[in-house]
């Protein structure tokens, strides 16, 4: 195999891999924050409860998640010198910065795990919400750095030679702002749906106390409600985001809807198979006038498609189905939300059935899967470029041999540590069931 | 140019406190596990108490190392990233193991023994490793075919230096972190625990300055231009040779607290002794990132950059120094933390 394919293949799992960890570390921590926020202001212990325990799980998600990110940080210049020579000349304040961003968060976190019990409220709230804002940031920053490779700015490329180099037209490139606002959206919302999911499983297994229940539903409506909200904004965000593409890559947008054709009045196809020789999408569902309407804001607008492209700029085509896959669940989920907040008025608050309780345990791994799919597929769509347009990927790969043994090391120790991970967590929440909490602080 | 020689200096500045901060934490780790089995001193819960909040933030500081090394230096990232592929990808890979662990070890009390000895053995393993990059970098191991460059691994292996590196920054790693972890008893008012690492650190620092020597004799025949820059130092390294004596003597300084020793004025000296040796060696090594193909020059960013990076650093650490004051105060002086019952964990 060749050491392109071999590096792609190690930066995208290992990406893959940060990503879960990274996601909860920035969607868990909001819910932190929230829960602590609704403590304060209901009087309600419980949400107390549901922050500190919470707190416990992310302990250990983070614990992965750094050294995870450590990974992935130092492997963009392994396994990319030629794309970091770049970077490093024109977009290196995000990463500068992010790791500001990093030591609020790693600071404050110490502070309020290990401090808990020596902080007044005031400061124990002082402390969660660095540690959401330093998460939240680092998202925010480490998306910079992905946008600008989108939509890249803020330097002008002589004989090979990067000069003139405005950094702050780097850092502002056009699709930050909406870019961002998708990655920490869909993130708060992963976490709020993580949140649900393991609350549901636990009324679902049932055998509860009454406190019991009613404690793991209040924690579950609550995340519900952000959950229902963070969804409907990312599907509103999410076709800026699509408009985005329409203005800056509409090669990647082309292969996102499997579009070969350029055209007025462009369907939006569902599902089905891209295929290149008939030039559309076999045994998919397909809405007239759709996609350009998504696209431009009418049915008349032109959308480009994949035949504008010579054949070497063109990026897979299965992309199709990673991004139906994050859309299909986006819908899904403002769905699922919907219908539990609609059954908890129309039924006047009657527990839920067994069926609704199983949709809300796979809505956490879904929201998983969504944001997978979406980084695979905004990673893999912007092939064959890294920096679009200005640099290719297989300019960017390190030359060095050795990959393979380093892929089958690394992928070997992830699959371990997903392993150990969840064995952990399983064992720390089997041991310290919320009905101990209460029986060491009534005692 | 001005401009690349407070890069290099921001650059030797983050290794410094990394490799402080690093030998302390990795160091830390060691102990935890070798008092492991012995009950009878608190040794152990000393180490463990200032491992459990420390080790993220030591984290950042590599991950800072790297950013600002690519940030200030991208032409390095690439000659760097691709010789040494293999040592970084290992490290690594001890590094997520150990973390990972540690967190783990936190949760569940079970495990603990053995999740305390995966985090000693690795806190000897990646220090290792580190420092090998040292006499690799020096020269005398790369061969160029083409335009690409490989290192020597027979040669490296079998080369005096490449074991008395090892050995230096293994014995600093433990030398630092007894150091300052009998510092760290002090402040806990447990005297017991205080002397156990005192001996320790009396034992290591002799070990520890014969292998800086050995280290600096077996570069001779390996790269003789360094040595002859090292000459030139010659004011640096005999300032570092007299903390070193005067912080080596602070432990058996009488002091008001204890029985014996001033392990405070110990810590300072000692690692100001580390920080001018370690600088000594830095300039001795100018103006080559990587002997002699890749200097400091060759690897710079643009200017533009290099102000808008340096301005970065100046605004984020002003506003991160309430946070490590706070942080410092919370796990290094509030004897709430030090004394908690150091049987039972929360
Ligand atoms: C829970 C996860 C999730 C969900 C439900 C959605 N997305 Fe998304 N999407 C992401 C998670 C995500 C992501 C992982 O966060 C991505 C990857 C790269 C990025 O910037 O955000 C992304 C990228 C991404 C891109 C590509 C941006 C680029 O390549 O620069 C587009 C066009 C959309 N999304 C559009 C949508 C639409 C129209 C959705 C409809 C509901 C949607 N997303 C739901
Ligand atoms: C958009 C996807 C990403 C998100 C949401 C994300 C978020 C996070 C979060 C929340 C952490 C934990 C921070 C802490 O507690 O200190 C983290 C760690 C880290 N991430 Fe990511 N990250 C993403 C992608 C990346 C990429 C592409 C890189 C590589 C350049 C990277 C580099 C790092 C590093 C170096 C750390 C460790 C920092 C430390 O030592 O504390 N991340 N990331
Ligand atoms: C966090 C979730 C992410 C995932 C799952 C992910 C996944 C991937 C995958 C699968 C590839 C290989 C693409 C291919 O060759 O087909 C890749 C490449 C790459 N990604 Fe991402 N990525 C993520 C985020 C990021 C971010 C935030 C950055 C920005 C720093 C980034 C930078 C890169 C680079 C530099 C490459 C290599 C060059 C290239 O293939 O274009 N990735 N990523």
């Amino acid at each position: 195999m060749d050491s392109v394919l071999l590096a792609r293949m190690l930066f995208g799992s290992s990406m893959a891999f940060h990503i879960i960890f990274a996601t909860l570390g920035v969607g868990i921590t909001f819910m932190i924050l929230l829960a602590e926020l609704m403590r304060w202001l209901r009087k309600d212990e419980d949400y107390g409860l549901m922050a500190k325990r919470w707190t416990k799980g992310v302990a250990i998600l983070l614990g992965v998640a750094i050294p995870s990110g450590t990974i992935v940080g130092v492997m963009l210049s392994l396994l990319w010198p030629g794309f970091m020579e770049i970077v490093g000349q024109v977009i290196a304040l995000p990463f500068q910065i992010e790791i500001f961003a990093f030591f609020l968060e790693a600071l404050f976190l110490s502070i309020y795990v290990y401090a808990a019990d020596r902080l007044t409220p005031a400061l124990r709230l002082v402390s969660v919400f660095f540690v959401a804002l330093g998460a939240t940031a680092s998202a925010v920053l480490i998306t910079d750095a992905h946008a600008w490779m989108n939509t890249p700015r803020g330097f002008t490329i002589v004989d090979g030679a990067v000069t003139n180099v405005r950094p702050l037209e780097a850092v502002f490139n056009p699709s930050i702002y909406v870019t961002a606002m998708h990655v920490v959206g869909t993130a708060y919302m992963t976490g709020a749906f993580v949140i649900a999911s393991v609350a549901a499983y636990k009324l679902f297994r049932g055998n509860l106390s009454e406190r019991e229940a009613s404690y793991h539903r209040k924690g579950m409506m609550f995340a519900l409600a952000i959950g229902l909200i963070m969804s409907i904004y990312t599907a509103i965000n999410g076709h800026d985001t699509a408009k985005m593409l329409h203005q800056y890559l509409p090669v990647k947008l082309a292969a996102a809807e499997g579009l070969f054709e350029t055209q007025d009045n462009a369907p939006l196809a569902i599902f089905g198979t891209p295929d290149s020789e008939a030039g559309r999408v076999i045994g998919g569902l397909e809405i007239p006038g759709m996609l350009s309407w998504l696209a431009t804001g009418t049915t008349d607008g032109v959308v480009k498609g994949l035949y504008d492209y010579p054949r070497n700029e063109w990026p897979p085509l299965f992309v199709h189905t990673l991004f139906n896959m994050m859309v299909g669940i986006g819908f899904s989920l403002i769905g699922l939300a919907v219908a539990c907040w609609g059954f908890w008025f129309f039924f006047k608050r009657k527990p839920f059935p067994k069926w609704l309780l199983a949709g809300l345990i796979a809505s956490g791994p879904l929201a998983m899967i969504g944001i997978e799919t979406g980084w695979i597929f905004s990673c893999t769509g912007r092939q064959p470029w890294t920096i679009y347009g200005i640099q290719l990927t297989s300019e960017a790969a390190t030359q060095s041999g050795n990959l393979g043994f380093l892929f089958i090391l690394f992928i070997t120790l992830y699959a371990v540590l997903l392993v150990i991970t969840a064995l952990v967590m399983r064992f720390y929440f089997h041991r310290n069931p919320v009905s101990n909490e209460w029986m060491s602080s009534t005692t | 140019m001005n401009e690349v020689y407070i890069a290099i200096i921001i650059i030797w500045s983050f290794l410094f406190i990394y490799s402080i901060a690093g030998s302390i934490d990795f160091g830390a780790g060691f102990w935890a596990m070798f008092y492991l089995k012995r009950q009878e001193t608190k040794a152990a819960s000393i180490a463990n108490r200032y491992l459990s909040p420390s080790w993220e933030v030591t984290n950042v500081f590599l991950v800072l190392l790297v950013i600002a090394l690519v940030g200030f230096f991208p032409g390095a990232a690439a000659s760097l990233g691709t010789l040494m592929i293999v040592p970084f990808c290992l490290v690594l890979f001890l590094l997520i193991i150990r973390s990972a662990f540690m967190v783990y070890s936190y949760s569940v009390q079970k495990y603990s023994n053995m999740l305390i000895v995966i985090s000693g053995i690795t806190g000897l393993l990646i220090p290792a490793l580190l420092i090998s990059i040292l006499p690799a970098a020096i020269g005398g191991f790369i061969e160029t075919v083409g335009d690409r460059q490989y290192i020597l691994l027979n040669q490296l292996f079998t080369s005096p230096t490449f074991y008395t590196h090892i050995g230096f920054g293994l014995s600093t790693e433990l030398f630092l972190s007894a150091l300052l972890l009998s510092d760290y008893a002090r402040e806990a008012q447990i005297e017991s625990t205080f002397s156990v690492y005192r001996r320790n650190a009396i034992v290591l620092g002799p070990i520890t300055l014969a292998f800086a020597v050995a280290a600096i004799f077996t570069l001779l025949p390996e790269a003789a231009w360094m040595v002859e820059n090292m000459v030139n130092e010659w004011l640096l390294f005999s300032l570092s040779l007299f903390a070193f004596a005067i912080g080596y003597s602070a432990l058996w300084w009488p002091s008001k607290k204890g029985e014996i020793g001033q392990p405070r004025v110990a810590v300072l000296l000692i690692v100001a002794q580390f920080g001018l040796a370690s600088f000594a060696y830095g300039s001795a090594h100018m103006p080559y990132l990587l002997y002699p193909h890749l200097t400091i020059y060759d690897a710079f960013t643009n200017e533009t950059m290099f102000y808008s990076l340096f301005i970065g650093y100046l605004i984020g650490m002003a506003l991160l120094i309430p946070a490590f004051i706070l942080f410092w105060w919370l796990f290094m002086k509030d004897k709430r933390y030090l004394r908690k019952d150091l049987t039972t964990d929360e």
